[in-house]
């Protein structure tokens, strides 16, 4: 039940003299009292032949799983950002798991980027932010972990796409270049480049063109670089922060495409703002509303039969 | 005629009156030029390439050209400047060396490692010592470091040694260096710091995702990226340090001597004269045509100096802008 | 594995607003040093170093400068505020250094402002033939650039010449000494003419196209325009550039050296009240502390730190009256040169 303004049902009226004088029609999610939290979801039931799982009303089809979800590589428990004395993340626990993609949702403000930057402690570069809770990474406390080395671990691609002014080679070697205590020499990390490359679906593109300056390269380039970079590393678990939202719908495609087969190796937590997007890419989702963590489960779940009401109401209309 | 004037002005007319004004500073610059040229030109006629050569005691030819009074006699023109171009190039190397050294890495403490209370501290020193007059820092160094040098620096031993040569009182190489660096590292400070806030903040936070630590990834891509403000910062501290007289000619000893390298560490303690320190020293004398021309002569090499690292700065720029950093 | 769901309508009242924790308790492991290769660690160590010394540096030199000036400001030298006494003899006091260096500040200045606010007005607003404007703006780097020992010799051969005559004494036979304030002035008021131009330049380069557009929609002039709505909005710039030109004059001694005569006290030339100090030389306290070193004649390092010190204060002043135009300008939504260098 949708509160809405009164005046509402006289707009609906055409000849009502108020219809042009009123304010445009609001709609409010009502604060519930205490946040509902659907645990971790079931096995893959119904998949079929084609790997698709059944839709469940009204949603298109989804390209489920190859393969089961793997363990868990990341656990947050009670996990509480605050800045300041804004507590941007309340108490939010979530497993992320190895061969599935996590995809966080909510409206602007809700603290979905705040949590996608704790996991690899980047927050701490913001001086007024402060933690509780745990997080672990492979059952180890990620307090306990020197922090570079998480964060080769973990990595991120953020939302803009920000490559190094420097050639396409020197940008996905960078990371290979500057965490080894010798510098590698440039025979020796041009294979991982290479793959790197391949991984992250740009290698003909820029087959020869490596030693280009990467600021040259299309906006959609440059993230594939960008994601080309954080797999140079070898990381284990992949953090994309609204990785297409700067990007035009073809090379949106091309992204999304590519985090369905990184997924096979990797976990993948995307932030994103486009439900559909959400729904296509995403394996689990997790709904987040004001900093609290309103429902999660698996995407056709949650967006087809969300068991919240803020859930409903935000993701109302978004499927039809 | 009073009642045009006061009409509003037409566009045309101010135009061209700014425009003349502007252009009046042009014409100063060209004129600068010739009349120095024009007065320089008897010293290079006299000596010829040999200007730029080591012909001797530099002293002795310039109290000789004192001396000659008013008809100089063509043998009264002879100098040979090189011990003072050496100086100058000595000075200004090292202290710019030194002082990129140091402003390069107080700027990244300032940019990204100070923390707040010694970042609110700095920033005003780094003001004001930019804001220091030159002959306040030759005041102390004449005062302060010359004589520190001398009595407890440079050993009884080590003037012995020399002491056929020169003289080694505390006014030498090493007291100029340093003051001449503290003097112009502010300049690059100040520089500096404008250019790496200029770098986008998006590109470090890239690669401290990546798992490199702060000091790595400030190193090599946000000070990689700002190379270009750096080397202005640099050109322009260098300008300003092979041009400085004021302080030079009060610590560094006023003998035209060119220290020699293979004299060891004795070398940095021994006194100079730059071409800059010279001219303001010996500008009493200055209307002896003699000194008259061979000033003149210094300070158009000066002038051609400063033309060459502009034009330097702008060759070694070109390469940087390959990789799209910020110019 | 099931689902636990708690109804809204059965939850209770909002929970307590939770206070966040003072600081972070939890110990964490952060950058340690001892992972960086050891180039990097040897470069954080330079670093803190570098960026203590020039704390160092800079306080060593206000305090010491301090410290040497008070003890040597006597009262009968002068004391707060910077009039000497009257006594004009060698030994007595430097109040015709001070009012050499006013002089010479105002004069300088006063040349300086209305040249490089109309050559910047011109780049910017104007700027046609193009290759004009970039000569321009090439000339004025040039000028920046220049030593100040090389632009005291120019201002020496240009003023020696006959036509100029008038700006300084003038003997018999008709050479001319080429070295007064007036001389000495137009010189000073080149070196302080890049910093007023790049400060107005920035200023007016700042100004919003819409402000302009909307004067010329208003059908005044471009010249009208300039005068009543570009030129007042960019006073503090102008002002900011003043006052670092001022500063950078104030503090300049080879020019003196060489153009002023560096005389000990105000030597008036000639007969008309007013221009006969303008025409006549006389002394600033940078020269006056040059020559009271041990690199000059005087040997009264006393004075010399007393003289300094008073200099050290109105350059001082000055960049803090930079400071308070910036600060109030920037409450007012100007934007004005930063750490003001050069």
């Amino acid at each position: 039940m949708i509160e809405r303004d009164e005046e509402q049902a006289s707009a609906q009226d055409p000849t009502d003299p108020r219809a042009e004088m009123l304010p445009p029609p609001v709609r409010r999610i009502r604060l519930d009292a205490q946040p509902t939290v659907a645990l971790p979801p079931l096995t893959d039931a119904g998949v079929d032949a084609d790997g698709r799982a059944p839709g469940a009303s009204g949603l298109p089809a989804r390209t489920a799983r190859a393969t089961p979800a793997g363990r868990e590589r990341m656990t947050l428990k009670s996990l509480s950002v605050f800045y300041g004395d804004n507590e941007a993340v309340k108490q939010v626990s979530l497993a992320i798991r190895e061969g599935e993609v996590l995809a966080l949702i909510g409206p602007s403000g809700c603290g979905k980027t705040t949590l996608l930057r704790t996991l690899n402690r980047l927050t701490e570069l913001t001086p007024s932010a402060r933690r509780t809770g745990v997080i672990r990474i492979d059952g180890t406390d990620v307090d306990d972990i020197e922090v570079t080395t998480l964060r080769r671990r973990v990595s991120m691609v953020f939302q803009q796409p920000n490559p190094f002014p420097m050639s396409v080679f020197d940008n996905v070697a960078y990371a290979l270049r500057e965490q080894g205590a010798k510098r590698p020499k440039k025979k020796v990390l041009e294979p991982y480049v290479i793959e790197a490359l391949r991984r992250a679906g740009l290698l003909d593109e820029v087959k020869d063109k490596l030693d280009h300056p990467a600021l040259r390269l299309s906006g959609g380039q440059q993230q594939r670089l960008c994601i080309a970079r954080a797999l140079a590393a070898g990381p284990e678990v992949l953090l994309m922060d609204e990785p297409c939202s700067a990007l035009d719908p073809k090379s949106t495609e091309v992204i999304e495409d590519l985090i369905l087969e990184l997924r096979q190796s990797l976990a993948v937590v995307i932030v994103t703002h486009n439900l559909q997007q959400a729904h296509r890419v995403g394996d689990n989702v997790a709904f987040m509303y004001l900093g609290d963590l309103v429902e999660y489960g698996p995407a056709d779940q949650l967006f087809g039969n969300p068991v919240a009401e803020r859930t409903r109401d935000y993701v109302r209309g978004a499927f039809g | 005629m009073l009642e045009r004037l006061r009409e509003p002005w037409t566009d045309q007319r101010a135009e061209r009156v700014l425009g003349a004004l502007a252009c009046l500073i042009l014409g100063v610059i060209v004129f600068m030029i010739v009349f120095v040229a024009v007065r320089a030109w008897p010293s290079f006629h006299a000596n010829g390439l040999s200007w730029f050569s080591a012909k001797g005691n530099v002293d002795v030819q310039l109290s000789r050209m004192v001396n000659s009074g008013a008809n100089p006699t063509p043998a009264d023109y002879q100098i040979g400047a090189w011990p003072l171009i050496y100086a100058t190039l000595l000075t200004t190397v090292l202290a710019a060396g030194l002082g990129l050294v140091f402003s390069t890495l107080s700027a990244i403490f300032i940019v990204e490692f100070a923390p707040e209370g010694i970042r609110r501290l700095i920033v005003p020193i780094v003001r004001l010592l930019a804001a220091v007059p030159s002959v306040i820092y030759g005041l102390i160094g004449i005062l302060v470091l010359a004589p520190f040098v001398g009595n407890h620096l440079i050993s009884q031993g080590r003037k012995k040694s020399v002491e056929f040569v020169i003289q080694l009182s505390g006014t030498s190489l090493l007291v100029a260096v340093v003051i001449l660096t503290i003097m112009i590292t502010p300049i690059m400070i100040a520089i500096t710091v404008d250019g790496l806030y200029a770098i986008p903040r998006s590109w470090k936070e890239g690669a401290v995702a990546l798992g490199v630590n702060r000091w790595r990834a400030m190193w090599t891509v946000t000070v990689r990226a700002a190379r270009p403000a750096i080397l202005a910062g640099a050109v322009l501290a260098t300008a300003r340090a092979f041009g400085e007289a004021i302080m030079i000619s009060m610590v560094s000893g006023s003998k035209g001597f060119a220290p020699n390298p293979a004299d060891g560490l004795t070398f940095i303690f021994e006194p100079v004269k730059t071409l800059a320190s010279n001219i303001v020293e010996n500008a009493e004398s200055i209307n002896a045509p003699a000194m008259r021309s061979t000033l003149y002569a210094m300070a158009l090499l000066l002038l051609l100096g400063g033309f060459g690292l502009s034009i330097a700065s702008w060759i070694a720029k070109q390469p940087l802008k390959k990789y799209g950093t910020r110019g | 594995m099931d689902r636990t769901l708690i109804p809204p309508e059965a939850a209770g009242p909002l929970p307590p607003l939770r206070t966040p924790p003072r600081q972070d308790r939890k110990r964490r492991v952060n950058e340690s040093i001892s992972t960086w290769r050891w180039t990097d660690r040897i470069g954080y160590g330079l670093m803190w170093a570098a960026g203590l010394l020039v704390c160092a540096i800079g306080i060593g030199i206000v305090l010491y400068m301090m410290f040497r000036g008070l003890q040597y400001l006597r009262p009968s030298l002068l004391f707060s505020h910077p009039q000497a006494e009257l006594d004009q003899s060698k030994t007595g006091g430097f109040l015709d250094p001070l009012l050499g260096t006013i002089l010479l500040t105002v004069l300088g200045i006063c040349l300086a402002v209305p040249l490089a606010v109309a050559a910047a007005t011109w780049i910017v607003e104007y700027a046609r033939p193009a290759w004009l404007a970039r000569i321009v703006d090439s000339g004025i780097e040039i000028i920046a650039g220049t030593p100040d020992i090389v632009i005291a010799l120019f201002g020496l051969v240009l003023f020696q010449q006959r036509i100029f005559g008038w700006m300084s004494f003038t003997a018999q036979g008709g050479a001319v000494f080429g070295r007064s304030f007036l001389t000495a002035g137009c010189m000073m008021s080149l070196i302080a003419l890049p910093m007023v131009f790049a400060s107005t330049r920035e200023g007016l380069q700042a100004i919003p196209s819409h402000v302009r557009e909307a004067s010329y929609a208003l059908g005044k002039t471009k010249a009208a325009t300039i005068r009543r709505v570009l030129l007042p909005s960019v006073k503090a710039n102008i002002s900011t550039g003043a006052a670092l030109g001022m500063g950078r004059i104030a503090g300049d001694t080879a020019i003196v050296v060489v153009l002023l005569g560096a005389t000990l006290t105000l030597s008036p030339e000639g007969s008309v009240p007013g221009l006969r100090v303008l025409k006549g030389t006389g002394g600033t306290l940078t020269s006056y502390v040059y020559n009271n070193s041990p690199a000059g004649e005087g040997n009264a390092p006393q004075k010399a730190y007393a003289a300094a010190f008073v200099l050290l204060l109105i350059v001082v002043g000055l960049n803090f009256v930079v400071d308070l135009i910036a600060r109030s300008s920037a409450k007012s939504g100007l934007e004005t040169s930063r750490l003001g260098a050069r």
